[in-house]
């Protein structure tokens, strides 16, 4: 095979993963059907759609690029205290509490903070990378606590107020715009995070994964990947948080807190990492088991999420997704697209 | 000024009994066990269990806190965490937290979410003083008890066949195996010693520490804290690092109320960032 035809199948290997498929156009109309299905729970699925994306900003840095993290909440964190001042600087007027532009502005505060402490995480082991981004999280998390006049404290920000989207749809108390609001935005950013991913930026970061001394031998800029899938993933996250804060019209250190890191990592490992989808479905799973199980007692919840949290380490590797995946080889190995060779994290 | 020092160092000498069973097991088995915290939680309990309902003695409670936790960690080990170690790190953080989430969830549900108190024994109560300054009687003890059991670790881990045959399996566990060193036997050994004092940790920090369900998340992020900069391969290591931290801590605390919380989490990032492999670690930079 000459190099050009090499190429080409090339080309034709990654579109093809890059087409949309079935499924996927399924889960997406399914999702905008809960509008109609459960009009009564809109703001528990707005929190759910908030959830998954914060967990998919870690599936881009865990599922793909395999890099540990329990930190994903600081940026979460401020993407919601960027939203909620601008919010409450802003007045309800336009330009500064326009959504769109708090939403763009929380992006750009998360990414450059992930930026600049991405260069901590390209050292070290798994374990190192684990205290790093956990000990950057609880920095801000005190820092958040500690300047008081610009946060609140503990006490949450109050007085935030959100200006209609696009000068036109107001957020209304029954939760239906916040709705239609998370959705599009969480599809958007799905759509860029699915676009990185099977581009071959996301390949190199597979590539990474698998193992960083041989991809750096093949000539992948190893750190540059890393800075860059992380920064990204740190911009999404504070999407995320600024939804949460917009839609609640509330920041307060709960949403900068360390249970929002693990919360994340948790509900990526319930659907499965490296899939995209994982995050979403994992938050779906978990909202509504801790809605079920937390109505009963919160004590019931917790237990209940330690409990699943053994079994899915001990027998169910992969998540959701992966135990789909593995049915999916065993019993119709044909159905679509090749079997997977490795999808856990 | 010299109190101030003398709390530190014996908050710093608690955080060092309750770490140090994580740092050689994870330096033994390269196994990631944030439940550790739930066996210095359990060792509170005990304590205040015994004192509080069968009136036993403070002292007596100590052993009984380190006999029992060693016991729950023969059987944790024996059980669960022998299906993880050939499990990626990833997956032996989730289940450790999975399991804290079980034990926090158990003892809220048992022993319900307020602290436990437990009254000192008068002997304990009081001040006295030394070197110049009030020192707490309890915090001297805390010291005295911690800083013999310190040496005593280091004088087994040192001097005796056990502790060189522990050595060889952290340095290198293949070869100790081929030199017939039987590597689980002593881990699950290790594990018990560590799960020990970590329940004794808890039982002796019952007075300084506050023992409440939410106890093994809250001091999780110390333990760490302490492996990450004290390294994992010798003792002297968390050692010193839980003593820097201790006073680093307390005195912080004391002088700088409004960003006391940082500077351990500062201390942090700035070791692993200099020296991934833990302050006190020969060759750790690079």
């Amino acid at each position: 095979m000459s190099t050009s035809e090499l190429t080409h199948d090339m080309q034709k290997t990654l579109l093809k993963g890059a087409r949309w498929q079935w499924p996927e156009i399924l889960f997406w109309l399914a999702l905008a059907s809960l509008y109609l299905l459960f009009p009564s729970k809109l703001s528990l699925l707005s929190e759910i759609l908030i959830l998954g994306l914060l967990a998919l900003s870690i599936d881009l840095v865990l599922g793909f690029a395999g890099v540990v993290t329990l930190g994903q909440g600081a940026f979460f964190g401020l993407g919601a205290y960027t939203a909620a001042l601008m919010g409450k600087w802003g007045m309800g007027t336009a330009p500064l509490s326009d959504p769109l532009i708090g939403l763009v502005c929380a992006a750009l505060v998360s990414g450059l903070v992930g930026f600049a402490t991405s260069f901590l995480v390209l050292r070290g082991s798994d374990l190192t990378r684990l205290m790093v981004t956990l000990g950057v999280a609880l920095m801000i998390e005190e820092l958040a606590n500690k300047l008081k006049w610009l946060t609140g404290g503990s006490d949450g920000l109050q007085g935030v107020l959100i200006a209609p989207i696009l000068g036109n749809w107001d957020f209304d108390i029954f939760g239906k715009v916040s709705f239609v609001y998370c959705y599009v935005v969480v599809f958007v950013m799905f759509v860029i995070a699915r676009q990185f991913m099977k581009a071959p930026f996301g390949l190199s970061l597979q590539a990474i994964k698998g193992n960083a001394l041989r991809a750096r031998a093949i000539g992948l800029p190893v750190n540059e990947r890393l800075v860059m899938v992380y920064t990204i993933a740190a911009m999404m996250a504070g999407v995320a948080g600024a939804l949460l804060a917009q839609t609640t019209q509330f920041a307060s250190l709960d949403m900068v807190a360390f249970h929002r890191s693990a919360d994340g990592l948790l509900i990526l490992i319930f659907g499965g990492a490296g899939y995209l989808y994982g995050g979403l479905i994992g938050a779906f799973v978990f909202r509504v088991m801790q809605d079920v199980l937390g109505n009963i007692t919160p004590q019931y919840w917790q237990f209940w999420l330690g409990i699943v949290l053994l079994l899915l380490v001990l027998f169910v590797r992969g998540g959701l997704l992966g135990l789909l995946r593995n049915m999916r080889d065993r019993y119709a190995p044909n159905l679509m697209g090749p079997p997977s060779s490795s999808g856990s994290a | 000024m010299l109190t101030i020092l003398f709390d530190g160092l014996a908050y710093g000498m608690l955080l060092f009994i309750l770490a140090v069973g994580l740092c050689v097991t994870l330096g033994l088995m390269n196994f990631i066990n944030l439940a550790h915290g739930a066996f210095a939680m359990a060792g509170g309990y005990v304590t205040a269990l015994l004192m509080n309902r069968l009136g036993f003695s403070f002292y007596l409670c100590l052993p009984a806190a380190f006999v029992v936790c060693a016991l729950i960690g023969v059987v944790l080990e024996r059980t669960l965490y022998v299906r993880l170690y050939d499990k990626t790190h990833l997956d032996q953080v989730l289940f450790s937290i999975g399991l804290i989430f079980v034990a926090m969830a158990s003892v809220d549900y048992f022993m319900g979410a307020n602290p436990q108190n437990i009254v000192l024994p008068a002997s304990l109560q009081g001040r006295i003083d030394l070197l110049g300054a009030s020192v707490g009687i309890y915090r001297l003890f805390v010291i005295v008890t911690c800083g013999l059991l310190a040496v005593a670790l280091q004088y087994g881990l040192i001097r005796t066949r056990f502790g060189s045959r522990l050595r060889a399996a952290v340095d290198d566990g293949r070869v100790a195996r081929g030199l017939g060193i039987d590597v689980a036997q002593i881990f699950t050994i290790t594990f018990a010693i560590g799960s020990g004092l970590a329940g004794l940790g808890g039982a002796l920090g019952t007075g300084i520490l506050s023992i409440d369900p939410s106890f093994p998340l809250k001091y999780m992020i110390l333990f760490l804290v302490v492996i990450s900069v004290g390294g994992t391969s010798t003792i002297t290591g968390p050692f010193f690092a839980s003593i820097l931290l201790g006073v680093a801590d307390v005195t912080g605390k004391y002088f700088i109320p409004s960003i006391g919380g940082f500077i351990i989490y500062t201390i942090m990032v700035v070791v692993l960032i200099l020296r991934p492999q833990g302050l006190f670690v020969r060759g750790g930079s690079r």
